[in-house]
């Protein structure tokens, strides 16, 4: 493992965290004269990297953290095309799992109508009901909701980065496998439970233990140790998709909608601002040279965590840990990538993109899909996201430092669920009858 | 009976974007992205023009049944005015990323040529308003029913389909000639395009009577098609070596970026 070398330059600046990333590799093109350049970008990329991964720490939502553009010392001729082309890659590798999670939800939506059914029980996050007849109360108690909601994620942020702090990672640890175990066991079993409702499929019990069995512990091996990459991305995904329905089914609808909107704000506030707590996870990772946990992010490129018991995703529904645990999920795990050899630089970098902003776009989508049934709302909510991803990921590769992944998409996925509904869908539902078309 | 109504219909009027889709665009990255940027843009466009209407709509006679039909075939116009100028705007802003692409990439030839680009968006606008138009007719073909059990006409889904199969490659088309148009600053070649697809939506006020609507639509659908492929530089001569396998530098999988 040749690290000595970015060990050297990176204590330089504060990136003692990304010196057990991957080196740059020096850069060596006798005739390409910009190679200095290259070096700095790198570096702060590295540096936006983990403080993207910590970021990710804060809240559900997703830092993108890109490895890519600080890999930029490729073989290539040009390094910034290389750096589009890899741009416009690493795009795709995200679209691809967001749109797999969003179809897997908007399905499930669709067919299976239990996640659909308005149920009186609610999460004791949200303990105000909407059932009142006024559309004041009903605004004010969702309102009132969402306070809750997002005081509780900041709580268990801070309670999250206290632990860090005082170096409780066993506590951490056991709080993240034991909430990944319900999520993988527990949520599969009842999502499986209601698909043979629905289809009307007779099971015995020993067969259902066999299968979820199965499935939990390969997801548990898989997400937590050593699996291969495409399995480990399957599970993410389908983790996702499942705690996204949970919130589709237990959030009020109200509640929902002004949670999403107040939670991509707190995204901003949270990545922007030098006193989150997520910096201060960062800064203490940093001086401690250690790699924040990994765990809840999906990466598209191979990661390996080796050695590293990482902090399971912890998920469940009736908990906002989750969004702690995804947050804690967020980190980059520059550690993971060691054993790679030199000639899987290329493929360790991947894009990264926190299992909370999988979690909350499904929402968007779910909830679009779930309230009327029309799809032309569901595709352009699915067509805002994505191009929030994109805009988001451009603004990653011209500011080179981590941004959150919420608040862009959330907004163009909001404002186009809410215009689409009221205004774009009388107007297509009219051409239809007339079967006019524009 | 329904689902076998749902598979047709869906693969008539999806089937050939899915296959350009998924033959020429899904492997590039880049095409990708523009793609869906398309997308989007026209849906800004449809936003923009449901609005007018909506607002329209709320400030008139709910109860004239002529009044509001004449304000949804407003909308209609209006909706297909906007699309072309969101077509225009997303040439110009294509325009800028390539240049700034292009300063930025050390390269001297562009990542991706404004033909592609063309070609792509054109594509886009296709996709979005092929799935705005009949996705959820398709979706009310799975389910129970029976067409037309009213007195309307039992070719409802089938129509539709076919309809907007040719709409989607009409965008396509329209986005070839529009840019291109742009690019050699022929206005007439614009206007031209603005006018088929006036034509092709005013036809749609005949629906149902499908034989005025729907071949006139194919015929325009046909011309515009020959359009583009001379426009993108296709001729008879290239067609015969495409189709004879003969000349790999036009077949598309060899396609090297200009």
């Amino acid at each position: 493992m040749n690290r000595s070398d970015s060990d050297e330059d990176s204590y330089n600046e504060r990136t003692a965290l990304v010196s057990s990333e991957n080196p740059p590799l020096p850069f060596y093109r006798p005739d390409h004269d910009s190679t200095p350049s290259d070096y700095s970008p790198t570096r702060r990329t590295k540096v936006s990297h983990s403080v993207g991964a910590a970021r990710g720490e804060q809240d559900g939502t997703g830092a993108v953290t890109d490895g890519e553009t600080s890999q930029t010392p490729e073989l290539e001729p040009d390094d910034e095309e290389l750096t589009l082309k890899y741009g416009a890659k690493h795009v795709i590798m995200l679209f691809v799992p967001v749109t797999l999670c969003m179809v897997v939800v908007v399905t499930t939506i669709k067919s299976i109508s239990f996640y659909t059914e308005k149920t009186d029980q609610q999460l004791i996050y949200t303990p105000f009901t909407e059932n009142t007849t006024s559309v004041g109360r009903r605004l004010l108690n969702s309102v009132l909701n969402t306070i809750i909601m997002i005081s509780v994620i900041v709580v268990m942020t801070i309670f999250l980065v206290l632990l860090y702090k005082y170096r409780c990672y066993k506590f951490i640890h056991g709080w993240l496998i034991l909430s990944s175990l319900m999520l993988l066991f527990w949520f599969s079993f009842m999502y499986l439970r209601e698909v043979f409702k629905t289809y009307n499929v007779a099971m015995d019990y020993p067969t259902v233990a066999l299968l979820i069995w199965n499935f939990g512990a390969v997801g548990m091996i898989s997400i937590h140790w050593k699996g291969p990459l495409p399995l480990q991305q399957a599970y993410l995904i389908l983790v996702s998709a499942l705690m996204a329905l949970v919130f589709i089914k237990y959030l009020p609808e109200w509640s929902a909608w002004v949670i999403l909107g107040a939670i991509s704000i707190y995204d901003l506030v949270a990545v922007l601002c030098p006193k989150g707590p997520l910096r201060m996870l960062v800064e203490t990772a940093q001086e401690r040279n250690e790699p924040i946990f990994p765990a809840l992010i999906y990466s598209s490129a191979m990661m390996w965590t080796v050695g590293m018991a990482s902090p399971g995703e912890a998920q469940h529904s009736p908990h906002e840990s989750d969004e702690e645990a995804e947050q804690s999920v967020r980190r980059e795990e520059p550690e993971s990538r060691q054993p790679m050899g030199v000639s899987e630089e290329e493929e360790d970098r991947g894009v990264k993109l926190g299992l909370g902003d999988f979690i909350f776009y499904s929402v968007l989508v779910g909830k679009a899909a779930a309230t009327g049934g029309d799809w032309n709302t569901t595709l352009a909510c699915f067509i805002a996201i994505l191009i929030g991803l994109c805009l988001t990921l451009l603004l990653l590769a011209i500011f080179k430092k981590a941004l959150p992944a919420l608040p862009i998409s959330i907004t163009f996925g909001l404002i186009f669920y809410f215009s689409t509904d009221f205004l774009v869908q009388p107007f297509m539902d009219n051409l239809a009858a007339h079967q006019f078309y524009i | 009976m329904t689902a076998a109504v749902f598979f047709g219909c869906t693969f008539i009027a999806f089937g050939p974007a899915i296959a350009l889709f998924l033959f020429t665009i899904a492997r590039e990255p880049l095409r990708v992205i523009f793609l869906i940027a398309g997308a989007f843009f026209w849906l800004v466009s449809l936003l923009l023009s449901s609005l007018v209407w909506f607002i329209s709509v709320q400030i008139s006679n709910k109860d004239s049944a002529a009044q509001q039909k004449g304000l949804l075939i407003f909308g209609v116009v209006l909706s297909v005015l906007l699309q072309e100028v969101f077509r225009f705007a997303y040439y110009k802003l294509l325009k800028k990323a390539n240049e700034g692409l292009l300063t930025l990439s050390q390269e001297e030839t562009m990542p991706i040529s404004i033909r592609q680009l063309a070609y792509v968006s054109g594509l886009g606008f296709g996709f979005m308003s092929g799935a705005f138009s009949v996705v959820n007719i398709l979706a009310d073909s799975v389910g129970p029913g029976t067409i037309g059990i009213h007195g309307d006409s039992q070719h409802y889904f089938l129509s539709s389909a076919f309809m907007t199969m040719a709409i989607i490659l009409l965008h396509m088309f329209w986005g070839v000639v529009f840019f291109d148009a742009c690019e050699k600053q022929r206005w007439w070649a614009l206007a031209a395009v603005i006018l088929s697809h006036l034509l092709v939506s005013c036809l749609t006020f005949q629906n149902p009577e499908y034989v005025t609507s729907l071949v006139p639509t194919y015929v325009v659908l046909f011309l515009m098609g020959i359009w583009a492929f001379y426009t993108a530089g296709g001729s008879l001569r290239n067609l015969k070596l495409c189709l004879t396998c003969k000349d790999k530098d036009f077949l598309l999988a060899n396609h090297r970026q200009r």
